[in-house]
């Protein structure tokens, strides 16, 4: 005798319908983008799109793995420019650009690390020990270098400068990094046992810990890992800027944060898809674009319309999540 | 300890060395010893029944042995070498899986990966998702289960979330497998299937440990039984050598004995006069997905049991009166008025209050004091611009702690740190200080030890005496039908049936009506 | 160590007060005038009126924030409100045909105030009845909230020249800031009002068991909704401050980061994010703790860029101490003091975070 199931009707699985409404509000942006102003779909501009935001796409992969297991990092913006600020102080000393760029990323990952431990082993709520990171990284920056330093380092500027065309399209050697974090996350979220753990523990710790999941070391690597991240995008950051300053990235982790609730990942960790993070980001990005191209719009309507966008997936989330009980 | 010489001719013990032996297993919590020198023994191809009642202690002998608990003193021998287990993937990993009483797993990710996360198949360093798929899909079909392994967990049914967690013990090579109440959210059919696949493990010679509150499951299944009673060890026995009786008098032991005291009060059954009006009536009250359309009266000094399943909706119902779930359809009336509950202040503002059967997540607030766990429901009412006067609290809290007997007598303890009976008393203590008319319990003795049982029930007793109007839910037939005056009995998430209760009333008559939906009477 | 130290140890104010004293003795080692106080025209001069009247601000802040995070919430708007509070009131007063009458300036700051508390009440709608997580709730409005801001100021800093609203930040009253005296008198009214009344044990027990409060009858929607609100208003009142400080409503600035200095003295004040008992002397001594070390900072000669750093580490420091499962490791490992306590039994080893 068999239980017979037939609880799945044939349509979407409702876990991809976040995602498929950043796509929709993505699709609606293009289009309506499209259709208001010239060039708008050139590929120039989408390429820039990519090439501006490259950074925080790297960022939000990052966060998408704390959020996953139902954390936060606020520390990334920090980091970054703390990277960056580690990056241009240490080329400026004469240091060889292939041990400065794998040492930057190493900053990065060595405060994940240690924000992690704070998390899992002594039991800090995150979002107090990655505040406590970012003040630290921060305070870090000015102690390094309170002035913006300019990077002339040859090799660096040679691979910043880096330009890949196809016809109209550019990508550039950030373009190519993020690119490059963004499969290597999708393929560890989906065909890693650490990924599958990630989402265990933001479904629910106790149960992934019964199951026989190595929790304890995932819920201090997914804090390396955004470290990690946060290092690489300073990188980028330098790159893109050819300098590293104190202040870059200032509130940059809440446009993480933003683009991985508007990519679909629900806060409370377990659901959500590191591509719909990146689609975040591009929602994000546009937002900029169609601002600038409407000319007489003044740049704060770019907060406005984030958070208007944010409260919007927010209340759709919440509407959906209380359908299912 | 030594391993008893085998009987010779023996039948259902194929194997002689038990695979599992504890010996006396003691386990402390702060305050309380939870298991005090238990042995077990579970041997190959053997279900081995783990007896007792609420906290006997079975719980923490299985996470004594999972390495989830600490052991104070004791030993256990696993294949013969002494081990003591770090955890749950410890213990996996030496062939122990345990399937708990909640299903620990997780919901968001696909029934596949619930079953095989842990020992999944790899494909080029990464998860190979087909093989999993096709795998977790082998693995359910042996158990009869033929659901879409790419479905996620949560879309299914708790019964079918159960099979998947035994499904899932079931992949690594276990040894040992300790099933946690399994069947308490299962249906007749399902819990026939769990038995087939429980079964036919057994006969692979795995040693199943089972846990359940169903004495007919109990004895179709094991092979062997063990009884705690208050964190001891009262006798290990083969089934075919212990009748039922025998055994629930070992499980409830001197609890039957305090229990005759509350007869006593229930003898004084009060004389409802014929126009008498009920404090609270129910119409044709119900809410979709959760109680069907019923009618019930609840008149003043009259304890009203609800006695069914777990899952039976009685739960759900007391809910409905208390306006913690809101109605759809049907009408309440307080005193013949209608009058529409629907929040929990409204309830208590006519004096009608509910003791949550969660206590942990719905009564106790841990961190506050004994003290303000006691007037919170009081000042609630009053609202935060009224405080109550400091000498007004101080009686309140000294009555009753008096009253209920208390302990410790403290206060300002924080009730997190009181045990689950006193835990009890105060929540208690919470209703009874704002004077309620209608008095909601559910499961108000669950998980508390003995003596503190009797001492609600009887207080229950006094309170409807006095004229309260009490309904009363457990999950405990006995303690049902010693208290109530009038029994409704609930299937299915309906009221099936309600009968006047009595001496001449059994714990057969009401099993009868619960299994036959009503139609015996 | 002998039961009473211990005793003192544990006390929740221990740490941040020590921490207080670290920083004043460090100071005072450094400019040994340090800790005088002088007066001068009437009015009181030295650091510690200095450190009063640069708290005020973040103690309004904070103080709302400690309510907030008592029901298990989190308010992330209260820079953007800061901002937003400047921008209204100076925005009213430089529109005004008369800058510098009193009248004026009492209207910019009910404007203000009323808008902000609006907002308060826009946040508490989000979290107590469309149940959003708290931390993405006032997130929406902690982004957009600038752009508000700047939305009233057009882009521009705003400059005014109002003396009665002046007042309101560096003026003095009894020889003490009046920035202080409202900060401070608003605190202590609050204080003796949570702590009184009923309210203090009610929003604790909504925020260490939200659903046995409501099944207790406790009117926890209202409840958790009211001090959205207040926190609101506090963070209005703090951006007055603010604006009358520098007579400038700078959108971008104002308030920056003052949702994280806020948390952070509501944390080394020893209130747990994850809500329940809550003490206001505690966030307190964290507000002078963390205003204390920004004046350190400087009077130690160091750049007042690092701050966030020495910031960090008191941070770092303060929750690792309270952190229990460090105290457990120390206990462990030493020999001399008293058995440990058996572990608490395992039945939930991930305690929700957020409901």
């Amino acid at each position: 005798m068999d239980v017979a199931i037939a609880q799945r009707p044939v349509r979407l699985d409702r876990r991809y319908l976040p995602v498929v409404g950043t796509l929709v509000v993505l699709g609606l942006m293009l289009t309506v983008g499209g259709t208001r102003y010239d060039n708008f779909l050139s590929p120039a501009v989408l390429s820039n799109l990519l090439i501006n935001n490259a950074h925080l796409l790297v960022l939000a992969v990052g966060m998408t793995f704390v959020i996953l297991t139902g954390g936060i990092d606020l520390s990334v913006g920090a980091v970054l420019a703390l990277s960056s600020v580690v990056t241009a102080s240490l080329l400026q000393a004469g240091w060889p650009a292939a041990v400065v760029l794998p040492l930057a990323v190493l900053v990065g990952s060595v405060i994940g690390l240690a924000m992690g431990v704070m998390v899992h082993v002594f039991g800090v709520q995150p979002f107090v020990a990655t505040l406590a990171g970012m003040f630290f990284a921060r305070g870090l920056c000015f102690l390094i270098a309170p002035e913006s330093i300019p990077i002339r380092d040859e090799a660096f500027v040679s691979l910043a400068s880096l330009s890949l065309y196809s016809g109209p399209w550019r990508v550039t050697a950030g373009v190519l990094v993020a690119l490059v974090v963004v499969a290597l996350a999708w393929w560890v979220l989906h065909l890693t046992q650490l990924g599958r753990t990630v989402y265990a523990i933001g479904g629910s710790e106790q149960s992934a810990l019964l199951m026989g999941l190595h929790v304890a070391r995932t819920k201090v690597l997914v804090y390396v890992i955004s470290g990690t991240c946060a290092g690489i995008a300073g990188l980028q950051f330098a790159m893109f800027s050819r300098s590293g300053y104190a202040l870059t990235g200032v509130a940059m982790e809440l446009d993480a944060i933003a683009a991985v609730v508007i990519g679909g990942t629900l806060l409370t960790g377990g659901t959500g898809f590191v591509l719909g993070s990146a689609l975040g980001v591009l929602v994000l990005g546009l937002i900029q674009t169609i601002i600038t191209f409407e000319g007489t719009l003044s740049s704060w309507w770019t907060k406005i319309v984030i958070g208007v966008l944010l409260l919007v997936f927010v209340v759709l989330q919440r509407a959906l999540s209380l359908r299912k009980t | 300890m030594t391993t008893p010489a085998p009987e010779p001719g023996t039948v259902a013990a194929p194997a002689r060395e038990p695979v599992v032996e504890m010996a006396g297993i003691t386990v402390e919590f702060p305050g309380v010893r939870a298991l005090d020198g238990v042995d077990l023994r579970l041997f190959p191809g053997e279900v081995h029944a783990l007896m007792g009642e609420n906290g006997a202690g079975k719980s923490t002998l299985i996470k004594a042995l999972t390495g989830v608990n600490p052991v104070a003193a004791g030993e256990i021998l696993v294949a013969g070498e002494p081990r003591r287990f770090t955890g749950p993937a410890d213990a996996r990993e030496h062939g122990i899986s345990t399937v708990y009483q909640e299903v620990n797993l997780c919901e968001n990710l696909t029934v596949a990966e619930n079953i095989m996360l842990g020992s999944e198949p790899r494909r080029l360093g990464g998860l190979d998702w087909r093989s999993m798929r096709r795998q977790a899909r082998e693995h359910l079909a042996r158990m009869g289960l033929r659901i879409d392994p790419a479905s996620s967990l949560g879309s299914h049914s708790l019964a079918v979330q159960q099979l998947v967690a035994i499904c899932r013990a079931t992949v690594v090579d276990a040894r040992v497998l300790i099933l946690d109440e399994p069947t308490s959210s299962l249906d007749t059919d399902e819990v026939a299937q769990l038995f087939r696949v429980v079964r036919s493990l057994r006969d692979d010679g795995v040693a199943i440990l089972f846990v359940s509150h169903f004495l007919d499951q109990v004895y179709e299944i094991a092979d062997r039984m063990t009884v705690l009673r208050n964190g001891r060890l009262v006798a290990e026995r083969r089934t075919a050598e212990l009748p039922q009786r025998e055994l629930v008098s070992m499980m409830i032991g001197r609890s039957m004995e305090l229990l005759e005291e509350v007869d006593r009060a229930h003898d004084a059954a009060p004389e409802r006069p014929a126009d008498a009006v009920p404090y609270l009536q129910a119409v044709g009250l119900g809410r979709r997905g959760s109680v069907e359309p019923f009618d019930l009266e609840l008149y003043e000094g009259e304890v009203v049991g609800l006695a069914g399943l777990l899952g039976s909706g009685r739960t759900e119902l007391a809910r409905l009166l208390y306006g913690a779930d809101r109605a759809d359809v049907g009408e309440t009336r307080v005193k013949g008025t209608a009058t529409r509950l629907r929040s929990p202040r409204t309830a208590l503002a006519h004096d009608v209050v509910y003791l949550s059967e969660d206590r942990k997540g719905e009564g106790v607030v841990g961190d506050l004091t004994v003290r303000e766990n006691m007037i919170l429901g009081l000042q609630a009412a009053r609202g935060w611009m009224r405080p109550l006067p400091r000498r007004q609290v101080d009686e309140i809290v000294e009555k009753y702690i008096k009253a209920l007997g208390i302990r410790p007598a403290n206060p300002e303890a924080l009730l997190k740190n009181l045990s689950g009976g006193n835990q009890q008393k105060v929540l208690l203590a919470r209703w009874l200080a704002t004077a309620p008319r209608l008095l909601l319990l559910d499961e108000p003795t669950r998980g508390i030890d003995v003596g503190a049982k009797a001492e609600i029930m009887k207080l229950v007793a006094e309170l409807a005496a006095d004229g309260m109007s009490v309904v009363f839910i457990s999950a405990e037939l006995e303690e049902v039908l010693r208290l109530s005056h009038r029994i409704a009995v609930m299937r299915d998430r309906r009221k099936v049936a309600e009968i006047d209760g009595g001496q001449d009333v059994g714990t057969d008559d009401v099993i009868e009506l619960i299994a036959s939906g009503g139609e015996a009477r | 160590m002998s039961a009473r130290v211990g005793t003192v140890v544990k006390h929740h104010l221990f740490w941040p007060l020590a921490a207080l004293v670290a920083l004043l003795v460090a100071c005072t080692i450094k400019r040994p005038a340090f800790l005088r106080v002088s007066v001068l025209d009437d009015h009181l001069f030295g650091a510690p009126i200095d450190i009063l009247r640069n708290s005020a601000p973040l103690l309004l802040v904070a103080l709302g924030m400690t309510l907030v995070i008592a029901t298990r919430g989190i308010d992330l708007s209260v820079g953007a409100v800061v901002a937003i509070a400047g921008a209204v009131a100076l925005t009213f007063i430089a529109s005004s045909p008369d800058p510098d009458s009193l009248g004026t300036v009492v209207g910019a700051i009910f404007v203000a105030l009323g808008l902000c508390l609006v907002l308060g009440v826009w946040n508490g709608f989000l979290v107590s009845v469309l149940g959003i997580q708290p931390i993405i709730a006032t997130l929406i409005l902690m982004t957009a909230g600038r752009g508000i801001a700047m939305l009233i100021t057009g882009g521009m800093i705003t400059t005014v020249n109002s003396p009665p609203f002046k007042t309101l930040g560096s003026g003095f009253w009894l020889g003490l800031p009046v920035a202080a005296l409202v900060a401070y008198g608003v605190f202590v009214v609050v204080a003796v009002v949570v702590r009184r009344t009923a309210l203090g044990m009610l929003l604790e027990a909504v925020g260490i068991n939200p659903a046995a409060s409501r099944l207790s009858g406790v009117r926890a929607r209202t409840l958790v909704w009211t001090v959205y609100a207040a926190s609101g208003l506090f963070a209005g009142l703090a951006g007055l401050i603010f604006a009358s400080n520098t007579m400038a409503a700078d959108a971008n600035n104002a308030g920056l980061f003052i949702e994280l200095d806020a948390i952070l003295a509501v944390v080394i004040g020893g209130t747990a994010l994850s809500g329940g008992k809550f003490n206001l002397s505690g966030t307190l001594a964290g507000v002078l703790v963390i205003t204390t070390l920004s004046l350190t900072v400087t009077v130690l000669g160091v750049s007042p860029l690092v701050t966030p750093l020495f910031k960090a580490l008191v941070v770092i420091a303060v929750t690792l101490l309270q952190s229990p499962a460090l105290r457990a490791r120390l206990r462990r490992r030493r020999p001399g003091s008293p058995a440990p306590r058996v572990e608490q039994p395992a039945e939930n080893p991930a305690q929700e975070v957020h409901a």
